[in-house]
């Protein structure tokens, strides 16, 4: 079994998510190679050796300059044909989703998405995948001769084992179709203040807020806490806090080891940004709130009064 | 221009989803309704076809016989027609299947314009227009939070993890939106009355020149072995504010060892 990593990169750094699947990859005992697709990414792809890839192919094109998926797919589509490789997993994001479901269909490869553990029992593998809002964990396999995987967000973290790859280059030729969507602008919003993917704690505020003026709630606490600000998608598509902040789906995915979340009610877009999280203190008003059934600590309550006074008690007992 | 929009029946949120567990798949014999992300592509498909030219607004969906009752909702928003691949041999199909199905309805269709919502509700899955791009050997462009389309060519404003991105494709192309895109309008009184007389096509495997050996489990590339219940997440406590709940949040964190 071979089994091939995509490893995303962005702004000349591999990504934290395809990192931890290559080593969870490499803890499985299988032949293991990293990819990266791009251009001038040669160096960037040596990296890989210290996170368990043994061996890492890299293709350098302009076609591959910008994060767009169907260069991807030929790429990794004629790397399977050459190199025998008969697993592809990939850490989701919007690049590699749209990547892996357009390699699907070129190699009629099965696909299973948003798996959070990969096994290897009796030579086969086996995948983790929770459905119907976590509710029910299924075991799931493949029965083409390609598999495919995409793991959720946040599903392992890197482990530096040491160690150095071999870096093979392959020119792959692309199909005319996929060339055809061009990156116009491509925009990079950079964040201000502690970075939410860094941070040990995370205090997020939602709707629930009533409006853009009480971010400062939010942030008094996170500053008495010594940690981040974040916010839902809802706040951020009305213009109350930067996309930047933003948790969830197409925002960032974090992993604290406490997320306070104010006024969130907890939507399965948000959940999957930061069900990472070590500890989860939720306050909402809405005691039906779905935020209730995924934290560890739930408080039905109103966040106006409630935030200022733990602000205020954080502050004592730091002091 | 003729759009066509890609859409699927779920279970309504209201009813709570089970897997069956004799076949492992979503029991889908409660009530159920048009997946609301989908109504969001159905929008945006209206809102091109009203920008002006003449436009034709195609709904393709898969689905079991019944989902054209789901689909009736997107005719009253405003969609001219709606086509249905139901085949009893496509049951438990999986993205494999579901693309090559869908791409042979498109193809048939000949579009010049395919949207989708950006995901579905019951499975979560956010792949599906990658694969029919692929299939169909057109450009895609996906999680648009603001289209354009003009001179032949489409224009996204794509949302990802670091930020938004301009892209841009000639047509005919496939176009996921996201979330952000817009509110999708209410069917009105008419368009409710009107939309039962629109044509409602319903296509078999064979119609697509599709055999039963690529459609359903036996044409797909995944399968469930299993299932389980979700690990627990420790002890989780609610406490309802009497105004001690401050305080009681800084014991809780003091005991966790987090302040």
């Amino acid at each position: 079994m071979t089994i091939a990593v995509f490893l995303e990169h962005h702004d000349g750094e591999l990504q934290k998510g395809s990192l931890g699947v290559l080593g969870k990859a490499a803890s499985l005992g299988e032949e293991v190679v990293g990819v990266v697709l791009g251009s001038g990414v040669k160096e960037l792809a040596a990296g890989a050796g210290r996170f368990g890839a043994k061996k890492v192919y890299v293709a350098d094109a302009p076609e591959l300059e910008a994060p767009l998926p169907q260069p991807r797919v030929d790429a990794l589509a004629q790397l399977v044909r050459e190199q025998g490789i008969d697993t592809v997993l990939f850490a989701a994001s919007v690049l590699a989703s749209d990547t892996a479901g357009g390699l699907a269909a070129r190699l009629d490869a099965g696909l299973n998405w948003d798996l959070v553990d990969l096994a290897s029992q009796d030579g086969s593998l086996v995948g983790t995948r929770p459905a119907l809002e976590d509710s029910v964990y299924a075991d799931v396999g493949w029965t083409s001769d390609v598999k495919l995987a995409l793991f959720r967000p946040g599903a392992f973290d890197p482990a530096e084992t040491g160690g150095e790859a071999e870096v093979e280059e392959f020119a792959p030729s692309f199909e005319d179709f996929s060339t055809q969507a061009a990156m116009i602008e491509q925009a990079h919003e950079e964040s201000e203040g502690p970075s939410i993917e860094d941070a040990d704690v995370i205090v997020a505020g939602g709707r629930g807020l009533g409006g853009p003026e009480n971010f400062t709630l939010v942030e008094e606490l996170a500053k008495a806490l010594g940690g981040a600000v974040a916010a839902t998608r809802a706040v951020v598509d009305a213009g109350w806090y930067p996309y930047s902040t933003q948790v969830g789906q197409t925002g960032k995915t974090v992993a604290p080891k406490l997320y306070v979340a104010c006024g969130i009610s907890g939507a399965i877009q948000h959940k999957v940004g930061m069900q990472g999280s070590g500890t989860v203190v939720a306050i909402n008003k809405d005691p039906n709130a779905p935020i209730f059934e995924f934290c560890d600590l739930g408080v039905v309550g109103d966040l106006h009064e409630i935030v200022p006074k733990l602000t205020e008690l954080v502050r004592q007992r730091k002091s | 221009m003729k759009i066509a929009v890609c859409v699927k029946e779920v279970p309504d949120a209201a009813v709570t989803k089970r897997i069956d567990p004799s076949t492992k798949r979503l029991d889908r014999s409660g009530e159920s309704v048009l997946n609301h992300f989908d109504s969001q592509a159905v929008e945006e498909a209206l809102k091109v076809k009203e920008a002006g030219g003449e436009s034709e607004v195609v709904l393709v969906s898969m689905g079991p016989a019944g989902a054209l009752d789901s689909l009736r909702k997107a005719l009253a928003m405003g969609a001219d027609r709606a086509v249905l691949v139901s085949d009893d041999a496509a049951a438990g199909s999986d993205l494999v299947v579901t693309s090559r199905a869908l791409a042979a309805a498109l193809e048939r269709e000949g579009a010049d314009l395919v949207l989708f919502g950006q995901q579905s509700s019951d499975s979560d899955g956010a792949v599906l227009w990658a694969a029919v791009a692929d299939r169909l050997r057109r450009p895609v462009i996906s999680q648009v939070a603001e289209l354009t389309v003009s001179d032949g060519k489409v224009r996204g404003k794509r949302q990802t993890e670091f930020g938004y991105d301009v892209i841009e494709a000639p047509l005919p192309a496939i176009i996921a939106v996201s979330d952000a895109i817009n509110e999708p309008r209410y069917p009105s009184l008419k368009g409710i009355m009107s939309a039962k007389k629109k044509p409602q096509e319903s296509l078999s495997g064979s119609d697509l020149g599709l055999d039963a050996d690529v459609l359903g489990e036996q044409g797909s590339g995944t399968s469930v072995l299993a299932l389980d219940d979700p690990p627990p997440r420790g002890d989780a406590r609610k406490i309802e504010d009497d105004g001690s709940a401050a305080g009681q949040i800084a014991d809780f964190l003091a005991e966790k060892k987090l302040l």
